[in-house]
């Protein structure tokens, strides 16, 4: 049996993933469904917390709550027009056909697992990650960094001033 | 110049009344230098009898052992567990009473900091240019900040037209979060922390990337060019200067072997080194990069206050305003108590720890961290944006990479070579040291290998809007 305050922790966290959750998608101003979704993400990271996958939980915060919101921001404020009322909008059959099959799609999984896994006694999962990705998947670690860099290289690219002709593109 | 050649202004009779510290100590009360000297006296006698039974072996893990605030809390745990009550509730009760008192002790530390910090500030930079500062206000002017929250309190609480409410009104708190929560892992004393997470080093870095979507908010909901200006330069800054950050900690990380923070404090009391005397250059990155995190002075453009009013927050008035001002306060502390973690040994002072309380220890270092800040404050003028830019992704971030690589191949050395500690560290260090200055004279070279630096050219922007032409045409 869990000691009561994991119970209680899980209980407050998922309350905030699906309240923020919830709220995510009845808010009509995209800027605040952006605040709400990090909150979800935020409380995602707490569930990960109590489940001992602190570094799990920890990479949430910092590349969800932190590089992706301020991604999505970025990608808001180019849109324009963004924090107009946008609850009506003709893409609302298809988004809750697509949540509806990702819901029953995850449900099925989540009833047909069997959960009783044996438990393995660890004390920090940071040293079996590091193995892991730098062991067994290091081909997998290594093929996500060069795409990487490929990114960083092509947004070089998108924005590079030509030695050429270097007015363009300073004064516009 | 003797002062009779020049007439007596109020000033200069101000200045020439002025009497020491110790000339005002010695004409207070006589009821107040007796209590003075008796608390002075119980004082050494206390320490002297703690080093006693530091000596004899009485004080170890005992709940009175003050020296670790730690002990009390294991003991407490123990009582509770052995009092045979429901295993339920003892367990919920040995987490529940240290977790409310540790937060208890973080937020009173911030909060007593946010009382005397305005005033150490505006006292230590009035020193610096030669003036007095806040001294009306209570004894040496120590209640200005009281007042200064009084006043803040009573302003009128002014929201722009066409702001969005809810995402104004939540940045002043939502800033707060991360500077209280940045706490957590610090360690204050061998058991004295309030979470000592595996993954501290990672939990400071997702801390600190938390501050950036409050900003955004805040200069959004603001309906101000200003605010959003602001907010834009601060974020542009904050992403960058992550990676400098991100990359001084795993230096860190590779040399000590270890994501704990306590363990890396450890690793340097065990050493008996200071990691900023083997990583400088990380340590030195980590300093100015956080300055920027923080919006501190030589950086602090995402308010700069002669350029676009106060940034982020222009639109913001009375208490709000002053909570943003207060969460700089607190982060700077932050940034003192973590830069004392990672690089200057944390709450150990080669064996000193042992006598006095190592929360004195950390709180003496992350004093003397603020004091750089202040200092670098009252000394050094702001960045050009695109100069604060530049120097992180084409200085800062390349030249910490390269030092990087060299810290991770010599601590694989490290690891296998079993050498006696001076000799490998030393080596270490030297390498590091002569590796840092040479890279960077190198990639100086050849940064402005086609740039005069005699004749530094205009900024783009002033080229575009012709300011220096502009003026010479006005003047004819």
């Amino acid at each position: 049996m869990d000691s009561p305050g994991i119970v209680i922790g899980f209980y407050m966290m998922a309350g905030l993933v699906l309240g923020s959750g919830t709220l995510v998608f009845l808010a009509r101003n995209l800027l605040h469904a952006l605040a709400f979704l990090v909150i979800s993400f935020l409380g995602m990271a707490g569930l990960f917390l109590t489940l001992s996958a602190d570094f799990i939980a920890m990479a949430q915060i910092l590349i969800y709550a932190g590089s992706i919101s301020v991604l999505m921001v970025f990608a808001v404020m180019l849109t324009p027009l963004a924090s107009r009322d946008n609850g009506n909008t003709i893409y609302v059959l298809p988004g809750l056909l697509a949540a509806g099959g990702i819901a029953t799609f995850v449900g099925f999984l989540a009833l047909d697992t069997s959960w009783s896994g044996p438990a393995t006694d660890f004390t920090t999962t940071i040293d079996l990650i590091g193995n892991l990705l730098l062991g067994k998947y290091v081909l997998a670690f290594e093929i996500a960094s060069v795409l990487l860099l490929f990114a960083l290289i092509g947004a070089i690219m998108l924005v590079q001033i030509s030695p050429s002709d270097p007015e363009e593109g300073e004064g516009r | 110049m003797s002062s009779d050649t020049r007439p007596a202004t109020p000033m200069s009779r101000q200045i020439a009344e002025h009497r020491s510290l110790l000339d005002r100590a010695l004409g207070l009360p006589k009821l107040v230098l007796v209590a003075l000297s008796v608390a002075l006296i119980g004082f050494v006698i206390s320490q002297i009898l703690i080093g006693y039974m530091v000596v004899s072996g009485q004080l170890d893990g005992k709940w009175y052992d003050i020296r670790d605030f730690g002990n009390a809390m294991v003991s407490l745990s123990d009582a509770i567990n052995s009092s045979g009550m429901d295993s339920r509730i003892a367990s919920t009760l040995t987490y529940l009473i240290p977790t409310l008192l540790g937060a208890t002790g973080i937020v009173s530390v911030v909060g007593g900091w946010l009382l005397i910090g305005p005033w150490a500030e505006r006292r230590l930079l009035a020193k610096f240019q030669i003036r007095q500062g806040p001294n009306r206000t209570g004894p040496f002017g120590l209640l200005q900040s009281l007042a200064d929250a009084l006043k803040l309190m009573q302003k009128e609480i002014i929201i722009p037209r066409g702001a969005d409410r809810f995402l104004y009104f939540a940045p002043p708190i939502a800033v707060f979060i991360p500077a209280i929560l940045g706490w957590a892992p610090i360690p204050w004393s061998p058991k004295m922390s309030y979470a000592d997470l595996d993954v501290g080093v990672l939990f400071v870095i997702a801390i600190s990337s938390l501050g950036v979507l409050a900003v955004f908010m805040a200069g959004w909901a603001s309906n101000n060019h200003y605010s959003l200006l602001g907010a834009m330069r601060t974020i542009a800054m904050m992403i960058s200067y992550e990676i400098p950050i991100s990359v001084s900690l795993l230096a860190v990380v590779l040399l000590t072997g270890s994501t704990k923070l306590s363990e890396i404090v450890m690793w340097q009391s065990e050493q008996g080194v200071w990691l900023i005397m083997l990583i400088p250059f990380a340590a030195l990155a980590f300093l100015f990069a956080s300055t920027a995190e923080i919006n501190r002075t030589p950086n602090d453009i995402g308010e700069a206050e002669s350029e676009i009013v106060a940034g982020f927050y222009t639109e913001y008035s009375g208490m709000k305003a002053g909570l943003f001002m207060a969460v700089e306060l607190g982060n700077a502390i932050l940034v003192g108590a973590l830069m004392s973690t990672f690089f200057l040994g944390g709450y150990t002072f080669f064996g000193l720890e042992t006598w006095i309380p190592g929360y004195l220890i950390l709180a003496t270092k992350i004093g003397l961290v603020y004091f750089l800040f202040v200092w670098i404050r009252a000394t050094l003028p702001r960045f050009r944006l695109d100069q604060l830019m530049g120097f992180a992704w084409k200085f800062l971030i390349p030249v910490s990479i390269a030092l990087m690589f060299l810290t991770a191949i010599e601590s694989s050395i490290l690891v296998r070579w079993d050498a006696p500690s001076f000799l490998s560290l030393g080596l270490i260090a030297l390498v590091n040291v002569a590796a840092a200055v040479g890279l960077t004279f190198v990639w100086m070279r050849v940064l402005f290998r086609d740039t005069d630096l005699s004749a530094p050219p205009a900024p783009i922007l002033t080229r575009k809007m012709g300011g220096l032409q502009a003026a010479k045409v006005l003047r004819g």
